[in-house]
């Protein structure tokens, strides 16, 4: 636990039209914890994820990274800042192995000339990769078959890897577990940790509140656009989370 | 490691090996479809030994398939990206006659016959633009304009071929330099080697080490297989698409030189199914018709199967009508085999 607030966002707003997504929305993530973000359907979960991945522009309100005001107008700035984000649908490629999706957009060149034609080194980029997966705990049986053929969870994993590898600051993971069956998400799970003891903060979005309690740090309930509520984990119970989400239990401080 | 699962007892350095070669070579579609043009040589040569395995045919083989080579290395990376390209022939066909017209327009009296190589490398450099140019359009409509590449290249086929047939009335340009036509069309290279096959080995081997070893060949791949995780992963979709379609224009361009170098004509009639035939060489050595798989050394063996059964019923006096059924059957049998792969894999 630290008390270093790696991404500070104040009082984000966020319209569409005339809807407002986010009303004065507010979130912390602390280096080297895994802050759940946590709301009912429509509270402004993706959208405030969305402005703070670089996704979409907040209407109004600072976000501070490492303490500096930071302008993320695309999600290729945000990444070049270190930020990046798992998505829901697992953006893999199926038909490329694990080294290559890892790698993805971001390939090792090889040395002199050959490099300079744009020639790739595949045994490097390979030899990292799988140094990678062991240490975010990544078990495959092989890195050179297309990554469509492994089982869900691996492939998650592989997706979670990809993102979490190239981050140097924050982490978002927008459900990462949801299409995952019980063997495979403590897998996925696992890797969480291991992302957050490298000191990164990750931010999870979830539905699935117990998995909330076992692997956040803290808590941040988000309802009607607005953070209603903040925990920490170890002295909050599941009735507190239901509470602050449907609205009968509203933090003064928590705004 | 807090797991329980199976995988994780195995020490690292197993879990992370490559599969051994043997595993890796029978799952690899191109294995099988190399022992069936392999099957097929045997099957010949048993046949008829005198006559099929000589070097005679085998020049000739390579001769024939030189084109069709070409053009199918440029089908290989469409396909790859999920894309087709029906214009190829048709543009072959557009780079001949913009080739030969200009090397006529550069000679007296409009007749090519005599001209000297300065000539015929502007009647090359006036075919490659002319197929780089339909690939740009084509690039263009498909990346940018966001058309299906079906319909794009469909129309662009039926283009380009009127524009062709625009550019001479409608008949073929017959008075090729005899210069090209003896060296390039007929040449030959290090004790045998006609120069047509050489130009288009040469080609292909680029096209080999562009597609499996470079960022261009893993972009394409990646394209292909989820354009959506791609973009995210920040490749520029859009232009690497455009380039995809520059290239196998360009390709076109260079087998419509090749082609009118062999046959001293722009033989228009002979080229109407070259799209297809470079299709179905390219789905038969193993890439995929829904993107991110595929191999040139596949497209080779793809390309050689139609021509060695044709060459083999030709000799075995089999009517050669049968090598269409026959490649239809093996074409058919590809896809499904590929579909049944993916049904699989999908299910897990």
């Amino acid at each position: 636990m630290s008390e270093a607030i790696l991404l500070d966002a104040q009082n984000l707003t966020k319209y569409y039209g005339s809807v407002e997504a986010l009303r004065g929305a507010s979130f912390q993530a602390r280096a080297g914890e895994v802050t759940a973000l946590i709301g009912d359907n429509g509270a402004g979960k993706s959208t405030l994820v969305k402005c703070l991945s670089g996704a979409e522009q907040p209407s109004s309100g600072t976000i501070l990274l490492d303490g500096e005001p930071a302008n993320l107008d695309s999600p290729t700035t945000a990444r070049r800042l270190g930020i990046e984000t798992v998505y829901q649908d697992l953006a893999v490629a199926p038909e490329l192995d694990p080294a290559a999706n890892l790698f993805l957009g971001r390939e090792l060149h090889r040395k002199g000339i050959l490099g300079k034609l744009g020639m790739l080194d595949k045994a490097e980029m390979r030899r990292r990769a799988v140094e990678e997966f062991q240490r975010l705990g990544v078990t495959l049986q092989s890195t050179d078959v297309p990554i469509g053929s492994l089982s869900g969870g691996q492939r998650q994993s592989v997706a979670v890897a990809r993102s979490v590898v190239w981050a140097s600051k924050v982490v978002f993971m927008d459900e990462p577990t949801a299409a995952l069956g019980v063997v495979q998400r403590e897998r996925v799970l696992d890797v969480i940790k291991k992302v957050r003891d490298r000191g990164i903060a990750v931010v999870l979005i979830s539905h699935n509140m117990p998995e909330v309690l076992s692997v956040a740090d803290r808590i941040e309930v988000l309802r009607l656009g607005k953070r209603v509520a903040r925990f920490k984990t170890e002295d909050t119970k599941l009735e507190d989370l239901v509470a602050a989400m449907t609205g009968a239990l509203v933090q003064e401080e928590a705004a | 490691m807090s797991t329980a699962s199976p995988e994780v007892q195995s020490t690292p350095a197993e879990g992370f090996g490559k599969r051994p070669l043997g595993k890796r070579l029978v799952g690899a579609n191109t294995f099988w479809i190399a022992l069936v043009l392999l099957a097929l040589i045997v099957v010949f040569t048993a046949m008829a030994p005198n006559e099929f395995a000589t070097v005679f045919t085998f020049q000739t083989l390579l001769i024939e398939t030189s084109v069709l080579l070409v053009l199918s290395v440029g089908m290989t990376f469409v396909i790859i990206t999920s894309g087709i390209d029906l214009s190829v022939g048709s543009v072959l066909i557009f780079a001949g006659m913009v080739a030969g017209k200009t090397m006529e327009g550069l000679s007296p009296n409009g007749n090519a016959s005599t001209a000297g190589w300065g000539v015929i490398f502007a009647g090359l450099v006036a075919a490659v633009v002319a197929g780089t140019a339909w690939g740009l359009l084509n690039g263009f409509l498909i990346a940018v304009a966001k058309i299906p590449p079906l319909i794009v290249t469909l129309g662009t086929m039926g283009a380009a071929l009127g524009a062709a047939y625009l550019l001479n009335n409608g008949s073929d340009v017959r008075s090729v330099p005899r210069e090209l036509n003896t060296t390039l069309g007929y040449g030959t290279s290090f004790g045998g080697i006609p120069n047509l096959v050489l130009v288009a080995v040469v080609i292909t081997l680029v096209c080999a080490w562009l597609l499996h070893t470079t960022k261009f060949g893993r972009y394409t791949f990646a394209v292909g297989s989820n354009a959506e995780a791609a973009r995210r992963s920040g490749i520029r979709v859009t232009a690497h698409l455009l380039k995809i379609y520059v290239l196998t224009g360009f390709l076109a361009g260079v087998a419509g030189f090749m082609s009118l170098a062999y046959y001293a004509s722009t033989t228009i009639s002979a080229h109407t199914t070259d799209n297809l035939n470079a299709i179905a060489a390219t789905v038969m050595g193993g890439t995929s018709l829904f993107g991110g798989v595929g191999s040139i050394l596949g497209t080779v063996i793809g390309v050689f199967i139609p021509a060695v059964l044709k060459k083999g019923f030709n000799i075995t006096h089999v009517q050669d009508f049968w090598q269409m059924i026959a490649v239809g059957a093996v074409l058919i049998a590809a896809v499904w085999f590929d579909q049944r792969r993916r049904r699989q894999r999908n299910s897990r």
